[in-house]
C-alpha cells in the first residue's frame, strides 16, 4: 500500500488494497465490480530508464471495475510509462500489474482483446485511409472475426464522427480526426476496459464535449475507463475515482469526492463564501458564528465552516444567511464551494500544476 | 454496442492468418513497394535494348563473351537468355538493395510511426507480428525476382528470336524446358535473398528509424560483397552470405552441378536460423517506447 513513501506529501487513502472499498462508487448502472476484484492492480510498479532515473517509482494503483478512473500529473510524471507497462509493451523493473485480474504481460494474449487503448496520441498508416488503417488493427487481433469486421469497423467509425471521412487517407487528416481514428480503434470490439491516454489532446471544445460523452456513454455500458488527462477539469467533469502521479510517484488515490474532502480537510461543510459589500461587518458576524480561516478578497468573504464535532453539530447555513441580514450585511451571493481538483492538486504537489516534474 | 455478442464469439486459429493477408496487401499497395519493383523491371529492358542498340549498330555481334555480365553475349540467339542475364545483374546490388528496404523497413518502420504499439496491444503477438513480417518479406523477395524474370522474359521475346536452349555444358534443350529451367532459377535466386531478409529484420528489431535500418542493412550488403572480392579473405569468404549467389547458373548445366547450389540454400538456412533467432529474442524482450 503506498505509503509513507509518498514523503513531505500527505497521502489520501480512501481504500484499502486487499479489501473492499469501505465506499462503493456511484458507477453508473450495472457498474458494481465484483467484490475483491480490480481492473487494473499494480504492487510496487517501478521503471527505471537507463542511467537509473526513476520514471516510474513503487506504484501501488487500483483501478475499481465500472469506474471512470482519472489519471492524473504534469507532463513527463510518469503516466504514460505506467499505462506501457499495464500494456506489457514495456517490462517493469520491479513489481507486478494485473490488469482484468490477470498478471501482465505474461496474459497479454488472453487480456489484450477485452482492452481498447488510446496510448500517447493516435499513430496511423498515413497511405491508408481511415477505414483501412481499422481493418488492418482489427486484423491484427487474433480474437476479431473477420466475417463482422466491414460492420464493426463502420460502426466504430461512425461511433467517432468520422464516417464521412472513412475513404480519406489518414495523412490528410488533421490531428482532432486522427485522434478520433484512435479511438475508433480502440472501440472496434466491445471492450471490459478502455485506457485513454489524453483522449481530448488536439481535440476543439466541440470535440472534447463529443469525446467525454462518449466515454460516459461506454463506462454506462459498464465499460471500466482509464483516463489519463493533464487537464484536471475533463477529470473532474467525467471521472468517478482519480489518481494522482508527480514525478514518477504516486501521491493519492480514490474517488473524486473523496480526494477533494480528504486532502482539504474539510469532509463536511466546506467553505463558505459570501459576496457583500460590507465586508467587515461579515467578518465579523461570520466570526460570532464560528466560522475560522476568514479570508476578505473586495467584495469576497470565505471562510471554513466549523467543525460538527463538538457536539452542536454544523450551523445551518440558512441561520447564518439571516444573521448576516439582521446585522445589516447587505448579502449578494452566499454559497459553499467545494475543492476542486486544482486545489487538491496544488494542495498535494505544492507546486502549479503546469510545472513539469 | 451488444457485449453478449462480443463475449460469445469463438476466435478460430484461421483468424490467425488475417493479420499476415493484412500486410501482405499493405505492402505490395504502398507506393514505395511499386516503385521498387518498377526499378527492377525496368532493369532487363535497360539491358535487352543496349544488347540491341549494340548488335544493331553492326558492331562485331556484341558476343565477344570477354568481360559484361554472364550470358549476355547468347541473348541475341536467344531471348530467354535475358531471363539468365538479368538475374546475374540484378542479384548483386538492385534484387537485395530492395530486400534491405523491405526487410530493415519492416519492424522499424512500424515503430517509427508508432504503429508498432497498436499493433501490439491489438494483441499482434510479437512472435507472431515477427514471424508475418518475416513470411511477407519472403513473400517480397520471390515476387522481385518473378518481376526481373517476367520482364526479361517480355523483353527478350520481343527484341530477339526466342528457340532451343544451349546450356553451358553444350547440350540444348527445347524451349519449354528451358523455361522450367528459367523458373527453377528464379525460385533459387529468391531463395538466395532469405538469408540477407533474415539480417535486414534483425537489424530492423534494434531501432525504431526506419530509414536508419535500411541504410544500415543495405551498407551492410555492400560491406559484404567487398569483402567477398578481396582474395586475402578466401578464408571466411564461404561463410558471407552472397559467396554462392551466382551459382544458380549451375542449373544450366546438363547434369546440373549441385554442390555450389546447396551450400548456398545451406548458407542461407543458416543465417535465416541464426539472425531470425537473434531478432526473435531482441524483439520479444524489447521495451517499445516509441
Amino acid at each position: 500500500m503506498p505509503p509513507a513513501r509518498a514523503g513531505r506529501w500527505p497521502v489520501a487513502q480512501p481504500y484499502d488494497m486487499g479489501e473492499p472499498m469501505p465506499q462503493q462508487p456511484a458507477t453508473g448502472p450495472g457498474g458494481m465490480p465484483p467484490a475483491g476484484e480490480w481492473a487494473i492492480e499494480t504492487r510496487g510498479l517501478t521503471k527505471a530508464y537507463r542511467g537509473g532515473q526513476l520514471a516510474v517509482d513503487g506504484l501501488d494503483l487500483v483501478v475499481p471495475r465500472g469506474s471512470v478512473f482519472g489519471f492524473l500529473g504534469p507532463n513527463g510524471s510518469g503516466k504514460t510509462t505506467t499505462i506501457r507497462m499495464l500494456m506489457g509493451l514495456i517490462d517493469a523493473t520491479a513489481g507486478s500489474a494485473r490488469v482484468l485480474g490477470q498478471p501482465m504481460p505474461a496474459a497479454g494474449r488472453r487480456v489484450l482483446p477485452k482492452v481498447g487503448a488510446l496510448i500517447e496520441g493516435p499513430a496511423l498508416y498515413g497511405y491508408l485511409s481511415g477505414r483501412e488503417n481499422l481493418r488492418r488493427f482489427d486484423a491484427a487481433d487474433p480474437d476479431a472475426d473477420p466475417r463482422t469486421r466491414d460492420a464493426r469497423v463502420d460502426r466504430a467509425l461512425e461511433r467517432v464522427g468520422l464516417g464521412a471521412a472513412a475513404s480519406k487517407k489518414a495523412r490528410a487528416y488533421s490531428l482532432g480526426m486522427k485522434q478520433r481514428l484512435g479511438l475508433a480503434a480502440a472501440l472496434l470490439q466491445p471492450r471490459e476496459l478502455l485506457v485513454l491516454d489524453e483522449p481530448t489532446n488536439g481535440l476543439d471544445p466541440q470535440g472534447m464535449r463529443e469525446i467525454r460523452a462518449l466515454v460516459r456513454e461506454l463506462a454506462a455500458d459498464g465499460t471500466t475507463v482509464f483516463l489519463s488527462s493533464h487537464l484536471l477539469d475533463e477529470i473532474e467533469q467525467v471521472c468517478t475515482h482519480a489518481a494522482v502521479m508527480a514525478r514518477g510517484r504516486l501521491i493519492t488515490q480514490g474517488t473524486v469526492a473523496d480526494l477533494s474532502a480528504t486532502v482539504l480537510g474539510s469532509p463536511g461543510p466546506g467553505r463558505l463564501t459570501v459576496t457583500t459589500p460590507d465586508p467587515a461587518d461579515a467578518v465579523r458576524v461570520l466570526k460570532e458564528h464560528g466560522l475560522t480561516g476568514l479570508q476578505t478578497t473586495d467584495d469576497r468573504v470565505t471562510g471554513e465552516l466549523p467543525e460538527a464535532d463538538d457536539g452542536t453539530g454544523p450551523p445551518e447555513l440558512a441561520d447564518i444567511n439571516a444573521a448576516l441580514v439582521h446585522a445589516g450585511v447587505r448579502v449578494r451571493g452566499f454559497g459553499t464551494e467545494r475543492a476542486t481538483l486544482e486545489d487538491v492538486f496544488v494542495q498535494l504537489t505544492g507546486e502549479g500544476f503546469d510545472v513539469a516534474g | 454496442m451488444s457485449q453478449a455478442e462480443g463475449v460469445l464469439r469463438r476466435p478460430r486459429p484461421l483468424w490467425s492468418l488475417g493479420l499476415l493477408r493484412s500486410e501482405i496487401t499493405t505492402t505490395f499497395r504502398r507506393w514505395r513497394t511499386l516503385a521498387l519493383l518498377a526499378v527492377l523491371a525496368g532493369v532487363p529492358v535497360l539491358v535487352g535494348i543496349a544488347v540491341k542498340i549494340e548488335t544493331g549498330d553492326g558492331g562485331p555481334g556484341g558476343g565477344g563473351g570477354q568481360g559484361g555480365p554472364a550470358f549476355i553475349s547468347q541473348v541475341t540467339h536467344n531471348g530467354l537468355f535475358l531471363v539468365f542475364t538479368s538475374l546475374a545483374v540484378t542479384l548483386p546490388f538492385f534484387l537485395p538493395m530492395s530486400i534491405g528496404v523491405i526487410a530493415g523497413d519492416s519492424l522499424a518502420g512500424e515503430a517509427h510511426g508508432g504503429t508498432l504499439r497498436y499493433l501490439l496491444v491489438a494483441p499482434a503477438g510479437r512472435t507472431r507480428l515477427l514471424l508475418v513480417k518475416y513470411a511477407t518479406t519472403l513473400t517480397f523477395c520471390l515476387v522481385a525476382t518473378l518481376v526481373v524474370a517476367l520482364s526479361a522474359l517480355a523483353t527478350g521475346a520481343l527484341l530477339f528470336p526466342l528457340g532451343e536452349v544451349t546450356l553451358l555444358s553444350g547440350t540444348s534443350i527445347s524451349f519449354g524446358e528451358g523455361l522450367l529451367r528459367a523458373l527453377a532459377i528464379a525460385v533459387v535466386v529468391a531463395l538466395s535473398l532469405i538469408g540477407l531478409a533474415a539480417v535486414g529484420l534483425f537489424v530492423s528489431t534494434l531501432t525504431s528509424s526506419g530509414i536508419a535500418a535500411m541504410a544500415t542493412t543495405v551498407g551492410l550488403l555492400i560491406t559484404v560483397q567487398i569483402l567477398d572480392t578481396i582474395p586475402q579473405l578466401s578464408a571466411v569468404q564461404p561463410y558471407l552470405f552472397p559467396h554462392y549467389w551466382l551459382s544458380f547458373a549451375d542449373l544450366l548445366r546438363d547434369p546440373v552441378y549441385w554442390d555450389q547450389l546447396q551450400k548456398n540454400l545451406g548458407l542461407q538456412a543458416l543465417y535465416a536460423a541464426v539472425f531470425g533467432s537473434a531478432a526473435w529474442a531482441r524483439f520479444t524482450t524489447r521495451d517499445i517506447t516509441a
